[in-house]
């Protein structure tokens, strides 16, 4: 972890030493490595088939950008707004959707994801509808891209400390015991559904956060941000990175949105590269770069000590 | 604005609903079958949909827009992508049943990215269209509302489908097998069935009616890339409302999100497509597993 932490103040000095398009991919691999993470909190952890996870995103950045543009609010509380918007319709949606389980679970929730992602494209008096809603005026601390960088950098860290802590906590352990066996955890009083959603509630609020800072970043918002498409991306780079890792979603979605940027600059067909990508890690690397590294890591201690019992967390 | 209640065009737009309900079946169904057999969702199924229509019209216009193109392409499209889809569970998606189900539902995804680009490299980002049968074409007089005969042609097709569907998994050998399998699929194997098998053609067979939604859709939309996205969001509304795997559940469900949709026109026009996702909510406040029995 102090690798990480090593990183991440390193990047504070990014704004200097790199170019502006640097500092954007860079912002953008935060955004969306956030969105992944905690996406991650829900289904490596938490074993729900959180499938659609996109439409708590757009909630939030829809939510800053609605209240920054169409009331005379300071910019600030929309900012502050959209977490918390993600998070009641995480409440509103996860309720509806934790009385029954696994694929049951994840239909529910794309169903009524996609009644959001309608009302943004359709309710075109409020959103712009497809066109989305561009401009969106930040505060002043904001307007600077080194400084939006910033804010976003010093967010991103404070949401994964955040994150993090919950997964160390009693919470969080019970959180995978449930994913690990919800039958017996039943038995032993745990309120399983109320963990549950209490993880929904969390998850979709640091999506929001997501969200909120993709305003900070892009200055607008599109309908495409609660497309079941999206939802689907994030899987794969929870899926790269490595399910049952703390950090592998962020290492997903960086290689990810830098393939993108890489192979987008020579073909058209980058979907196509994107679906073949899914499909050998798939069949060659299912617990992802980080789930794979861990586990060679423990294969290395069993042939150089005596074996160790415990401690090895098997993907399932 | 009070005009637009006449009976006339509540009858118009009730027909309009009730065909796109047909089309909206027809894919939806495919969905549930599998969704009843392999318990996967499979996300490639609008590709599939997609792929139908543009190879429809690829056959169509190969014929030189012949009358009997048209029934060539309605034949032609639905094998064409049956044979995608055995090809892609043979080589592919045989070996992961084991797994865990949402690795199935990735892998599908996987499918989808890629078929969508294939046919964007095959046939392009031109809007097609095909043209029906000359019987086929114009429309009938009914109390007074011209009535589309190509639409009442579908309200044929769909209501047949259905039957046929139902005579499949229910009156066959194939059939039984199948939901056999899709509930003990171990015991099945252990009574010397390929189990493999059965759900290559279950996968096959419901990827068919896809390419057959997108082969009648053809000659009433202009086909194009993208018209894979919308449909599986809604080919996934209504096999959850409908009940998981029950296929008069997906009837029922495609039912009501055509004629929502279409008689929404003559309320809020904007929004009427908002209507058919309301209902959807509705229900499943009040019935999370759907208005029928899931087969799960």
């Amino acid at each position: 972890m102090l690798w990480a932490l090593g990183l991440w103040l390193a990047l504070f000095f990014a704004p200097l030493a790199a170019g502006r398009f640097t500092v954007y991919l860079l912002g953008v691999i935060l955004v969306t490595g956030l969105l992944a993470m905690s996406l991650n909190l829900l289904v490596g952890h938490g074993g729900a088939y959180q499938f659609h996870h996109g439409a708590f995103y757009g909630v939030g950045a829809y939510t800053a950008a609605l209240l920054i543009t169409k009331t005379s609010l300071p910019a600030w509380v929309g900012l502050a707004a959209g977490p918390l918007a993600a998070a009641f319709a995480g409440l509103m949606i996860g309720s509806l959707c934790i009385r029954l389980n696994k694929l049951y679970f994840g239909m529910i929730q794309i169903s009524l994801g996609s009644l959001l992602w309608i009302l943004a494209l359709r309710w075109y008096d409020l959103t712009n509808g497809d066109d989305g809603i561009h401009g969106i005026p930040l505060p002043e601390a904001l307007s600077g891209s080194g400084s939006a960088f910033t804010f976003l950098l010093a967010v991103v860290g404070v949401c994964l400390l955040a994150m993090h802590r919950i997964l160390e906590s009693p919470f969080g352990t019970t959180l995978r015991a449930i994913r690990d066996n919800p039958q017996r955890c039943a038995a032993v009083g745990i309120h399983v559904r109320r963990h549950q959603l209490t993880a929904i509630v969390i998850a979709t609020f640091f999506a929001g956060v997501a969200g909120v800072l993709f305003v900070v970043l892009e200055g607008s918002v599109f309908p495409d941000m609660l497309f079941w498409v999206l939802s689907l991306e994030i899987f794969i780079m929870c899926l790269l990175g490595g399910w049952f890792t703390f950090l592998g979603p962020m290492l997903g979605a960086a290689i990810i949105v830098l393939l993108r940027t890489v192979v987008g600059g020579f073909t058209e067909y980058w979907t196509l590269i994107l679906g073949v990508v899914l499909i050998l890690l798939i069949f060659f690397l299912p617990e992802g770069i980080m789930g794979a590294g861990h586990r060679l890591r423990l294969y290395r201690r069993r042939a150089a000590g005596p074996p160790s019992r415990g401690g090895d967390r098997a993907a399932g | 604005m009070e005009s637009s209640f006449s009976l006339a065009a509540f009858l118009g737009q009730f027909l309009v609903g009730l065909s796109r309900a047909m089309i909206l079946f027809i894919v939806a169904s495919g969905l549930s079958f599998i969704l009843g057999v392999l318990r996967v969702p499979n996300v490639a199924h609008g590709s599939l949909y997609m792929i139908g229509a543009f190879a429809a019209h690829a056959i169509a216009t190969a014929l030189g827009n012949h009358p009997a193109g048209f029934w060539a392409a309605m034949v032609g499209a639905p094998l064409i992508v049956g044979g995608i889809s055995l090809a892609a569970e043979r080589l592919l998606f045989r070996h992961l049943y084991e797994r865990e189900h949402l690795m199935l539902l990735l892998f599908t995804f996987g499918l989808a990215l890629i078929l969508g680009d294939l046919t964007k490299m095959t046939w392009g980002a031109d809007y097609r269209s095909i043209v029906p049968p000359p019987f086929l074409q114009g429309s009938l007089d009914v109390l007074g509302t011209a009535l589309p005969r190509y639409n009442l042609f579908l309200l044929l097709v769909g209501p047949a489908v259905a039957v046929a569907l139902w005579l499949v998994s229910a009156k066959t050998r194939f059939g039984k097998i199948a939901r056999a399998a899709a509930v003990d699929r171990e015991m099945v194997g252990a009574i010397g069935i390929h189990v493999s098998w059965v759900f290559a053609w279950a996968f096959v067979l419901g990827c068919m009616l896809a390419g057959l939604g997108g082969a009648l859709v053809s000659p009433t939309i202009s086909v194009t890339l993208g018209m894979d996205h919308t449909i599986i969001i809604e080919a996934f509304l209504i096999v959850t409302i409908g009940g998981l795997g029950n296929i008069w559940g997906a009837l029922v469900g495609s039912l009501l999100f055509g004629v929502t949709q279409s008689l929404g026109v003559l309320v809020l026009p904007q929004f009427a497509i908002v209507f058919p996702y309301l209902a959807v909510v509705l229900i499943l406040t009040f019935k999370p597993t759907g208005l029928l029995r899931s087969v799960w």
